[in-house]
C-alpha cells in the first residue's frame, strides 16, 4: 500500500512524537519537545501564508503576542477560563488579521515585508508601553490551564512537562493535518496558483485578494494558538513574544526546512529551537550561529534543507 | 445577439494612444481574429477586454452587460477566459494541477470544508481532477499530467494554457497567439482544437501572426494598425483590402490567397 | 515657542542621520535591487569600531577613519559573499539573507566588543550653543554639516563625474551598462563601499550624542528605510527629504504627543506611505507588463 505524501508526513510526525520520549535522558527533554511543537504550530501557519500563497509576513509574532496576552489578561479581567481565553485570543487575532490584512496584502515583496514588520513592532510596542495593563517590559503572569489536574482526576498521571509535550504535540498534529488537507484542496490550489501568477489566477476566476486574506487570517490564528500555548506552559509572558526577532525566527524556521512543505517547516522549527539548547555553553555565540545559518542556507540551499537533502538522496536530475 | 461587444475602446500610455476607438463584436460560435503589425495594440486590446487594463474610453459588453473595467476574476465568473502571449503558467505546480485550477469556479467551496478535508471537499477535487484529465487528453498532454509545469517545452505550455482556459467552460475565449512557437503539426492541432471549441458554441477572439491559420479558420477579421481599426470583414475581403496590404500583409498576401487556393 | 524650536532642532539632527542611512539604502537598492536590512549595522560598526580603536590608543580622527574604512570593507565583503551569490533568488530568500547578515554582525559585535553603551568625546565639546531661541549641541551641527557634505558630494559625483554616471547607468540597466564597457563588478563594489562608509560616518557623527551599543542597528535601519520609502525608494533627493521629514515628525511626536510612542512614528509613516503613495514623494509609478 503506497501512502500519499500527506499520510506519510502525518505518520512520520506521530512516530517521532510517540517514540522520541523513549530516548529522553531526562524529563527536561519533554519541555524542549513541546517548545518545538509550539514553534512548529506557528510555523505551519507561515507555510500556508508564505509557502502556499507566497505572501511574506515579518510581523506574525504580533498575533502570537495577542494570543499569549489574551491568556494572561482575560482570565483575571473577565473571569474566563484560560482555555476559553485561548479561543477568544484566536478569534481576536483572526479579526485583527482580517482588518490589517485587507490593506496590507495589496502590497508585494519588500513593501509587504516591511508593512507587516511595522505591524508586528507596533503590537510589541503597545504591549511594552502599556505597563498598567500588561506589566510592561517585565511581562505578566499567566494562570494555570487546569487540564492536567482534570486528567489526573481521571487517572491519567502526567508530569507537567509530559502533559505539555502531549498537548502541544496534539495541537501540532491537528494543525499539520489541516494544512496538509488544504494543500490538495480547491482552496489550496487557489493559493498556490496566485503564488505562481496573480494575473493568471484572476483569469480563472480566483478572487486573489480574498484568497490572500484567507491565508493571512488562518496563519494568524495558528500563530495566536501557538502564542497561547507558550504562555500557558511558561505561566509567564513578556512583550518579546510579539517582537520582531520572534517574527523573523518564525519565517526563518519555515524557510529553513523548505517553505513549501509542512514537514520541512516543522523540521526547521526543530533545528532553530534546538540551537540555543545545543549552544548553552556558548550562549553568546547564539546570534552569530543564527545569522550564519540564515545566510548559508538561503544562499546555498535555496529550497530549504529538506528538499535539498531529498534531492541529494535521489541524485541530481529526474 | 452578440456575446461580446467592444465599443469605441481606447487607452493612452503617457501621451501615446495605444488603442483608439476600436469597435467590433462576436457571436456565439464565431471565430474573430485580430491582426496587425507588431505594436498595433492587439495585446493591449486583449488586456482591456480581460480586465487587466482599465480603458480610458469606450465600453466592453459581455452578454449585453457593461463589464468595462471589471476585474478579471469577475469576468471569469461571467464566462470570459483567456490565454497569454507571454505564458502565465503556474510554474511550480504540476501540469494536472494547472488545469485543475482552471476548474476553480466549479471546484471552489468553503475554506473550512477544505481545511477539514470533508468528503464534500474531496468530491469537488475529484470532479476537477477528472475534468482536468479529459482536457489534458484533448490537448494531447495527458501523459505529462504529473510533471512539473516548468519542465515542459514552450509548445506544450501553450497547449496547457489553452486547456486551463477551457476548464472554465467559457462562453468567450480570448487566445493570445496560441500558435506562436509551434511547428506546423502543432499549429494544425491547435487549429482543429479552436474549430471544435467554436463548434461547441464558444465565441473565440484570436490574436495570431500565422496568416495561414488566420485565413483558414476565421469567420471575421479585424485589422489594427497604430491602435486603430483600419479594416474588418471576412478573410477574402480583408486580404484584398489595399489599406491592409499596405499596412502589413505585403508578401504575406500571396501566402494568404494561396491558403484559400 | 522655544520648546517647538528645540524639537525642530533635535528633529533635524536625528533626521540628518536617518537621511544618511536612507541614502545608504538607496545606493544599494539602485545597484542591486535589494533592500539591505543590514544597513543599520554599518552605522553601529562606525560607532563601535571608533570607540574601541580610540580606547586602544588611537587618536579620535584616526579611529574614526579606520572605522569608516573597515566598515566599507565589510560592506564590500557582504556584497561579494551574500548578495552576489544570491543573485536571482526570490525576495523571501534575499530578505532572510540580509536579516541574517544583520543578526550575524550583531552577534560578532557583542563578542568582539561587548554589550554596553559607549561613547567618545564630541568633536568640538559638549557646551550647548544658543540658536534661534533654543539650544543645540555643537555635535548636532557637525551631524547636519556632515550630512549636507555627503549629499552634496554624492550629487556632484553622480552628475559630474564619469564614474558617477557609470554607477547611475548600471543601476538603470545592468546589461546595457556592461555592453557599453562599464565594469559592473567595480561599480557594485563601489556602491556597497559607499553605502557602508556613509552609514559608518553617520554612526561616528551621532555616537557622541546618542551613544552606541551592539543593538542600535535595528531601529536605525527601520527608520532609515521608512525615510527612503517616504522620499521614494531609489531617489537620493528623496532620501534627504524623507530623512529630515521623519526626524521632524518623530521629534514633534515625542514632544507634543508621547515620547514612548515616538518610535512608532516611523511605522505609521511606512504604512501611510505604502497605502497612500507607494512610490513616495519623488518616486515613479510602476506598471506591470503582461
Amino acid at each position: 500500500m503506497t501512502l500519499s505524501s500527506k499520510q506519510a508526513t502525518l505518520l512520520v510526525l506521530v512516530a517521532l512524537m510517540a517514540l522520541s520520549p523513549l530516548f529522553f535522558p531526562s524529563g527536561y527533554y519533554y519541555r524542549i519537545g513541546s517548545l518545538i511543537f509550539v514553534n512548529g504550530l506557528a510555523v505551519t501557519g507561515i507555510v500556508i501564508l508564505t509557502g502556499y500563497a507566497g505572501q511574506i509576513s515579518l510581523g506574525h509574532a504580533g498575533f502570537a503576542g495577542i494570543g499569549a496576552y489574551a491568556c494572561a489578561l482575560m482570565p483575571p479581567k473577565f473571569g474566563v477560563h484560560p482555555a476559553l481565553a485561548m479561543v477568544l485570543g484566536a478569534a481576536l487575532s483572526g479579526s485583527v488579521a482580517y482588518v490589517v490584512g485587507r490593506p496590507i496584502l495589496r502590497l508585494k515583496g519588500y513593501y509587504l515585508a516591511v508593512a507587516s514588520l511595522g505591524f508586528g513592532i507596533l503590537v510589541s510596542m503597545v504591549l511594552s508601553n502599556e505597563t498598567a495593563l500588561t506589566g510592561g517590559p517585565d511581562g505578566m503572569k499567566v494562570p494555570e490551564l487546569g487540564l492536567r489536574a482534570v486528567l489526573n482526576g481521571w487517572g491519567l498521571e502526567l508530569t507537567n512537562p509530559q502533559f505539555w509535550y502531549a498537548l502541544s504535540g496534539l495541537f501540532l498534529l491537528v494543525g499539520a493535518w489541516l494544512a496538509l488537507n488544504l494543500y490538495d484542496s480547491p482552496s489550496g490550489r487557489a493559493l498556490r496558483a496566485l503564488h505562481g501568477s496573480e494575473v493568471a489566477a484572476s483569469t480563472v476566476g480566483i478572487d486573489v485578494a480574498a484568497a490572500k486574506l484567507n491565508a493571512f487570517v488562518i496563519s494568524a490564528i495558528y500563530a495566536s494558538l501557538a502564542g497561547s500555548l507558550l504562555a500557558l506552559q511558561n505561566r509567564m509572558v513578556t512583550p518579546d513574544v510579539a517582537g520582531y526577532m520572534h517574527s523573523i525566527e518564525m519565517v526563518t524556521m519555515a524557510v529553513l526546512g523548505g517553505s513549501g512543505s509542512v514537514l520541512g517547516a516543522i523540521f526547521g522549527a526543530g533545528i532553530l529551537t534546538l540551537l540555543p539548547q545545543v549552544l548553552t555553553v556558548f550562549q553568546q555565540y547564539e546570534q552569530v550561529m543564527l545569522g550564519l545559518i540564515m545566510m548559508l542556507v538561503m544562499i546555498f540551499l535555496r529550497d530549504g534543507l529538506l528538499p535539498s537533502l531529498a534531492s541529494l538522496m535521489r541524485g541530481r536530475g529526474e | 445577439m452578440s456575446l461580446l461587444s467592444v465599443e469605441g475602446l481606447g487607452i493612452q500610455f503617457g501621451g501615446l494612444h495605444a488603442v483608439r476607438d476600436v469597435s467590433f463584436s462576436l457571436k456565439a460560435g464565431e471565430i474573430v481574429s485580430v491582426i496587425g503589425p507588431n505594436g498595433a495594440g492587439k495585446t493591449t486590446l486583449f488586456n482591456m477586454i480581460s480586465g487587466i487594463y482599465l480603458p480610458h474610453s469606450g465600453a466592453v459588453r459581455l452578454n449585453g452587460e457593461d463589464v468595462t473595467g471589471m476585474a478579471s476574476f469577475r469576468l471569469a465568473r461571467r464566462g470570459l477566459s483567456r490565454t497569454f502571449q507571454n505564458l502565465q503558467i503556474f510554474q511550480s505546480m504540476t501540469v494536472l494541477d494547472n488545469v485543475m485550477v482552471g476548474h476553480h469556479l466549479h471546484e471552489r467551496g468553503p475554506v473550512l470544508s477544505d481545511l477539514l478535508g470533508l468528503p464534500s471537499s474531496r468530491k469537488r477535487s475529484q470532479a476537477a481532477e477528472s475534468g482536468a484529465r479529459s482536457l489534458l487528453k484533448r490537448v494531447g498532454l495527458e501523459r505529462a499530467a504529473e510533471r512539473e509545469a516548468g519542465a515542459l517545452s514552450y509548445g506544450s505550455l501553450k497547449r496547457l494554457e489553452i486547456a486551463r482556459a477551457l476548464a472554465l467552460d467559457p462562453k468567450v475565449l480570448l487566445l493570445d497567439e496560441p500558435a506562436a512557437g509551434c511547428n506546423a503539426v502543432e499549429s494544425e492541432e491547435i487549429d482543429h482544437l479552436i474549430a471544435q471549441v467554436a463548434a461547441e458554441g464558444t465565441a473565440i477572439l484570436l490574436v495570431e501572426h500565422d496568416m495561414k491559420m488566420v485565413m483558414r479558420i476565421s469567420n471575421h477579421i479585424v485589422v489594427l494598425d497604430y491602435g486603430e481599426k483600419i479594416a474588418e470583414g471576412d478573410p477574402a475581403s480583408v486580404s484584398r483590402n489595399p489599406r491592409v496590404i499596405e499596412a502589413y500583409l505585403g508578401a504575406q498576401a500571396k501566402e494568404a490567397s494561396d491558403a484559400r487556393g | 515657542m522655544s520648546e517647538t524650536m528645540q524639537f525642530l532642532l533635535s528633529g533635524i539632527t536625528v533626521g540628518a542621520v536617518y537621511a544618511l542611512v536612507a541614502l545608504g539604502f538607496t545606493i544599494i537598492y539602485n545597484a542591486s535591487d535589494v533592500v539591505n536590512f543590514a544597513q543599520g549595522e554599518f552605522v553601529m560598526l562606525g560607532g563601535m569600531i571608533t570607540v574601541f580603536a580610540h580606547q586602544a590608543g588611537l587618536p579620535l580622527p584616526l579611529a574614526a577613519l579606520m572605522a569608516i574604512v573597515l566598515t566599507a570593507a565589510i560592506g564590500v565583503a557582504f556584497n561579494k559573499l551574500a548578495i552576489e551569490t544570491a543573485r536571482g533568488a526570490p525576495v523571501v530568500s534575499v530578505i532572510i539573507i540580509t536579516i541574517g547578515a544583520s543578526i550575524f554582525i550583531q552577534g560578532v559585535a557583542q563578542i568582539v566588543f561587548d554589550k554596553q553603551l559607549h561613547r567618545f568625546p564630541a568633536i568640538s565639546g559638549d557646551d550647548p550653543i544658543k540658536l534661534l531661541g533654543a539650544t543645540i549641541l555643537p555635535q548636532s551641527l557637525w551631524v547636519i554639516a556632515g550630512a549636507l557634505v555627503i549629499f552634496t558630494g554624492l550629487f556632484l559625483f553622480f552628475t559630474k563625474t564619469l564614474l558617477g554616471r557609470a554607477v547611475l547607468a548600471t543601476s538603470n540597466n545592468r546589461i546595457a551598462a556592461q555592453l557599453v564597457g562599464i565594469n559592473i563588478n567595480f561599480v557594485m563594489t563601489l556602491s556597497f563601499a559607499l553605502s557602508a562608509g556613509i552609514g559608518a560616518l553617520a554612526g561616528v557623527l551621532i555616537t557622541p550624542i546618542t551613544l552606541v551599543s551592539y543593538q542600535v542597528g535595528i531601529a536605525v535601519a527601520l527608520k532609515g528605510f521608512a525615510s527612503a520609502m517616504l522620499g521614494g525608494m531609489g531617489n537620493p533627493k528623496g532620501a534627504l527629504v524623507g530623512g529630515l521629514l521623519l526626524g521632524l515628525m518623530e521629534s514633534l511626536t515625542a514632544g507634543f504627543i508621547s515620547s514612548q510612542y515616538k518610535d512608532a512614528v516611523a511605522f505609521v509613516v511606512i504604512l501611510a506611505v505604502l497605502f497612500a503613495m507607494p512610490q513616495g514623494l519623488y518616486g515613479r509609478k510602476s506598471m506591470d507588463r503582461v
